[in-house]
This record gives structure tokens, sequence and C-alpha cells, in this order.
């Protein structure tokens, strides 16, 4: 990893990343009982370690996220996912922070999932690779820092999927982290959100090319599927408001209906676009795999119905955001987690940021949100007292 | 402690040293520890807190109703949830911080029986100031004018304002007797700003009082 000092500008960050193979002599044991070892984990990093390793940030990224955060997507091209949040000045700012963010286990952009080539058959696993959860993601991301090096973060941030395994390691680890945000998450996924993963999940298997998860081997891959979830998935993500005003019943590049079944509305053409760039970067099986780990994320059931129980004692220092229009992980679930917080007395501090832009708000240019993680991590590095590079 | 405490708080923002407060919230402020735990039910802007943390070293806490004021104090670096005195209280376990503090709030509580009883079960001691409706110039006002009365803290008219279950000196004395309170310390305070601690009775603080302040704890602590 190159930086020069004097241009710490996230966009010059090499874009190459690292990768790592980890549980080599140990296995890591998942929550569905398989041993799974060795394995990869791909990640980027932003700005130095300080001398006393207390300015690391693990940033979690969500359901079709991927490590590159803050720099150019090898694929796409596109800025990095929450270059909004990264950068100079910005609440996360290299200059201060050593920021790292690792492809989730599961995924598609080089860490260990259903597309990697399983090493007992030298095929990609598809459908045979292991059933993995939200803990089994922030195990594989400790084994990380255990080979990083760094006992302790100084934050743990993520939003939805992300902010699940910010819950996770606050659970698991909370001896490893000072400061926690889990942004637009909730400690259990809802039915209505199950619902809608599943729709997902039979658009891709429903695909001919899916082939039982086998396209690998037949070189084709179940784009339409894939496409039609993501297409699905994305109108969550909004708002009805947001869909409203972006697009309202405006027509794609015509003046009237066409009685007939090409994208007529303006809306349409979004979603169609959504799904046919998602198709080039993601990888179906993948989508079954993470989505499924969301379905299971329940914090509650692992705690007998008793959600504090899973920070009794907690020295962490929590953030929990939510948005007003996002009802994929409304208010009021995302003030289950405060309610639990409070119960133990835990140093807990939520904001519910106003906005029609839905579940998305999190990647978005939203300045009360900037506003308050800077607040909440100038106050908690102060607090601190760690070291600048 | 403190002054290290200071010091980076003046580098941070090269702001003045001390962070100065109002009257009434110093009064607070000067019943509190330094070094506790405390829990500000009802913080607004963060005026207390921010004190007591610069200056007091104080691990503290607070509640807001208003989730604009929440999002700028959590912008301010202080520990803020959204909530509401009369539903979020119970969720807190016993004897978790060691001030909880109302300033300002019990009369806009839905029942303020119950909002006081758990400011005593969830600190060791508690804080709780309020406006006194038995202040001369408020009888003086229902007195001679027949209306209900505006004063200097009790300015709105009647259906505006947000004070629905006002109380004098005695009539929270009463409460606390009832609710097996102990009164460690009464503070009346004149419109002025002028503070006098009360012991007895507290007839006189009520009558001559605009504000009181309470220091409690329950009584098996």
């Amino acid at each position: 990893m190159k930086h020069t000092p004097q241009a710490p500008s996230v966009a010059d960050a090499d874009s190459s990343g690292f990768s790592v193979e980890l549980g080599t002599d140990r296995p890591m044991r998942l929550d569905c009982g398989v041993d799974l070892g060795p394995f990869t984990v791909a990640y980027q990093t932003y700005g130095e370690l300080n001398a006393d390793k207390s300015n690391a940030v693990l940033v979690c990224h969500a359901l079709s996220g991927d490590q590159f955060v803050a720099s150019t997507h090898p694929n796409t091209g596109k800025p990095g996912w929450w270059h909004i949040l990264i950068g100079p000045g910005r609440p996360l700012d290299p200059a201060h922070h050593h920021i790292i963010c690792a492809n989730v286990l599961g995924g598609c952009m080089g860490t260990t999932g259903p597309a990697s080539i399983d090493p007992a058959t030298g095929e990609p696993y598809g459908v045979n690779f292991p059933v993995i959860t939200i803990a089994d993601m922030v195990r594989a991301q400790a084994r990380l820092l255990d080979h990083l090096g760094i006992d302790k973060l100084f934050c743990v941030i993520g939003g939805s999927m992300g902010g699940m395994q910010v819950l996770q390691w606050a659970s698991m680890f909370p001896d490893r982290m000072h400061t926690a945000v889990p942004i637009a998450a909730a400690a259990r996924h809802s039915a209505q959100n199950i619902g809608f993963h599943e729709v997902g999940r039979q658009a891709i298997m429903a695909d001919p090319d899916w082939h039982g998860g086998n396209y690998a081997a037949k070189d084709v891959s179940p784009s339409r599927g894939l496409a039609v979830a993501r297409m699905a998935a994305h109108i969550t993500y909004l708002s009805e408001a947001a869909l409203r005003r972006k697009f309202g019943r405006k027509l794609q590049d015509r003046s009237q209906i066409t009685y007939g079944f090409e994208a007529d509305f303006q809306v349409e053409s979004y979603l169609r676009h959504q799904g046919m760039t998602f198709v080039e970067r993601f990888d179906a099986n993948s989508y079954l795999y993470l989505t499924r780990a969301m379905d299971y994320f329940d914090m509650v059931a692992d705690h007998d119905g008793v959600l504090a129980d899973a920070f009794t004692g907690t020295s962490v220092r929590f953030c929990v955001v939510s948005f007003t229009s996002d009802w994929l992980f409304t208010t009021s679930e995302v003030r289950e987690i405060v309610h639990a917080l409070n119960a133990v007395a835990a140093d807990v501090s939520f904001v519910e940021i106003d906005t029609d832009k839905g579940h998305d708000a999190f990647l978005l240019d939203e300045p009360e949100l900037h506003a308050t993680l800077g607040g909440f991590l100038s106050a908690a590095a102060e607090k601190l007292g760690f070291e600048t590079p | 402690m403190t002054d290290d405490a200071l010091g980076r708080g003046q580098a941070e923002q090269a702001g003045p040293v001390h962070y100065e407060i109002r009257g009434d919230l110093k009064l607070i402020a000067d019943m509190i520890a330094p070094g506790s735990r405390v829990l500000d039910v009802g913080c607004g802007d963060g005026a207390l807190l921010t004190h007591l943390v610069k200056n007091l070293d104080v691990d503290g806490r607070g509640i807001e109703l208003s989730q604009a004021g929440v999002n700028a104090t959590v912008a301010q670096g202080l520990s803020v949830v959204q909530g509401d005195a009369d539903t979020d209280l119970a969720d807190y376990p016993t004897q978790a911080f060691d001030y909880v503090v109302l300033s300002q709030t019990l009369q806009a509580t839905r029942n303020p029986k119950q909002v006081v009883s758990d400011l005593v079960r969830i600190g060791a001691k508690a804080i709780v100031s309020f406006p006194n409706f038995g202040y001369w110039q408020v009888r003086w006002k229902l007195l001679l004018g027949g209306r209900m009365p505006r004063t200097g803290i009790l300015g709105e008219d009647w259906y505006k304002t947000q004070n629905i279950h006002l109380c004098t000196i005695l009539d929270f004395i009463d409460l606390c007797r009832d609710l097996g309170i102990v009164i460690e310390r009464g503070i009346s305070v004149n419109p002025q700003g002028r503070a006098t601690g009360f012991s007895n009775s507290g007839w006189a603080a009520n009558l001559f009082g605009e504000q009181a302040v309470f220091l409690l704890s329950s009584k098996n602590s």
C-alpha cells in the first residue's frame, strides 16, 4: 500500500487492495457446524495505523457492497460506495483514521464465497458452500484483525447488513472495540424483509441459467434472475416519496404510452438499469447466501428473547442511527436496539435523520448524518486521547 | 483530571476555558460530585451536560424529546437519545447512575409521580427543578386578575403551554413524603436568581421562590 503523506486523497489509494489467506492452522467453526479453512479475505485500507494502533476503524459493508468503500471500483469505475463519508475533513478521515473494509465471507469480490474454488473438489462451491451467518462474517473479520495485529478497534461502523455486523461485533467482541455505529439496521430481520429476500432468491433460482447453482460449470450466469432480484430489492431501498419526487409517472424518452411492455415509465427504465449494472459486479449465488445470512440474523432469539443481554456490561460507546423514511429498517425497530442499550445503561446516542430518501439515505449526502457522526467520532477520539499519525 | 479535560477542550475548540451555564443549571451542577455518572432527562440543547462533561469530568448521558435537539447535541459529542420521561425511564436499570437530573421538565410530564419515583430508582440521587406555582406573584395575579397567571418562567398562554402538571413547593414536598423519598436539600430561587436553601416546612420558600431545586434520594438507599 503506497501512501503519500502530503496528498492524503482517498482517490489515490492503491485500488488493487490486499488479500490474505486465513484459517490455515486453525479452521473457523461456522454457525452451521462446518469448519471452514483455509479461507481468503480481500480488504482495502486507507490512512496509516498509528504507533499505538488505536486509530483503526472497521467499515462493514452492506448486502450489495464490497471492500471498495472509498476507492474506485475495479469493475464499474465508480467512486467508493461511502466516499461521501470518507476523506479529508470528513467524519472518517484517512489523515486520522486507519480505515479497514473487508469483503464479507460469502461475498464475491475476493473473499471466499460460493464462487470460490472448493479445495475438496477443485470446482466452484456453488450451493455446496456452507450457509454463513452475520456472526460468521464477524468471526472472519476478527481473524483478519488478528492477522493485522490490531487488538482493539477505535470504531466499527456500517449500514444495513453492515449495521447488523456492527451489532454482532458489539455483542461478540465488546473488548475489541471502543465505539459502535450501527446505521439503518435492526437486531433482527423482519418478516417483511425475509419476504422481499425470498422474492429475490426465487427470481434467481427460477432463471434457467442458474442450473441448481452450478452455472459456472456451464459458463453461463443467471443474470436475468439476479437483475430482477436487484430491481425488487432496489424499490425497498427507496421510499414512495422519493420515487414520486424522482420519477412520478414521467415517461421515458417518449411523449405517450406505447400500449406495450417496453419501459414506458422512467421508473421502469431506472430499475432495469439498476438490475443490468448490478449483474456486472455481483455473483448470483453470493446474493442467495448473503440474503440468507440477513434473514437468519436474530440477536433477540440469540439471547433468549432479551436483546439487552447481548450488551450486558458493555463499555462500548454506541451511536445508533435511523432514517424517517426507511421502511426496511424502521425507526421503531432501530429503537429496540436503543431500548436494549438503555436497559444495560450503555453509553448510547440515537439520532433519527429526517429524510425522504429511504433506506439508501445512509449512502447519500445527508449533512445531518455526517454532522452527528463527525461529532460522535471526534468526541470519542478526544475522550480516548488517541494519537493521530 | 479536570484540568486535563479542560485543556483538551480548549485546544480542540479554541474557546473559553470555562463553559458558562445558566444560573438555575449552575445550582444543579453544584450538587453534582465531579467524576460521577449523570443522566439528564430532558437535556434540551445539552448546556448542563456540556458543563458537567467539560468542567466536572462527568460521564454524562441525556434524554431529549425533540429529535432536532438530540441530533444537535450528538453532533456536539454528547451521548443523547431521543426519548420521553414518561415512557422511556422504565427501560433504565435500577441504580445505574449517581445522579438523575430532571430540570424544568416535571410539570410537562403526563405522570409526574411515576417519573419522580423512576428518578430515585435509576439514580442514587435525583435532582429536580421546577417552576413554583406557589410563588407570590402567581398567587397575586390569579387572585387579582382572575386569569391564568403569566410570569417570567411561566410566560405562555394557558392554551399554548406544555405545562400540564404545575405544582407548588409544598405540593412537591407532599409528593416526596407519599413516595417515601428523602429530600436531602431544597433550594428556592427568586427572579433575581438568588438561591436560598430551606430546611423547615418550606412555607416561606413556597411564597418567595419563583422556582425550586430539590436533591432527592430514595429511603432504602
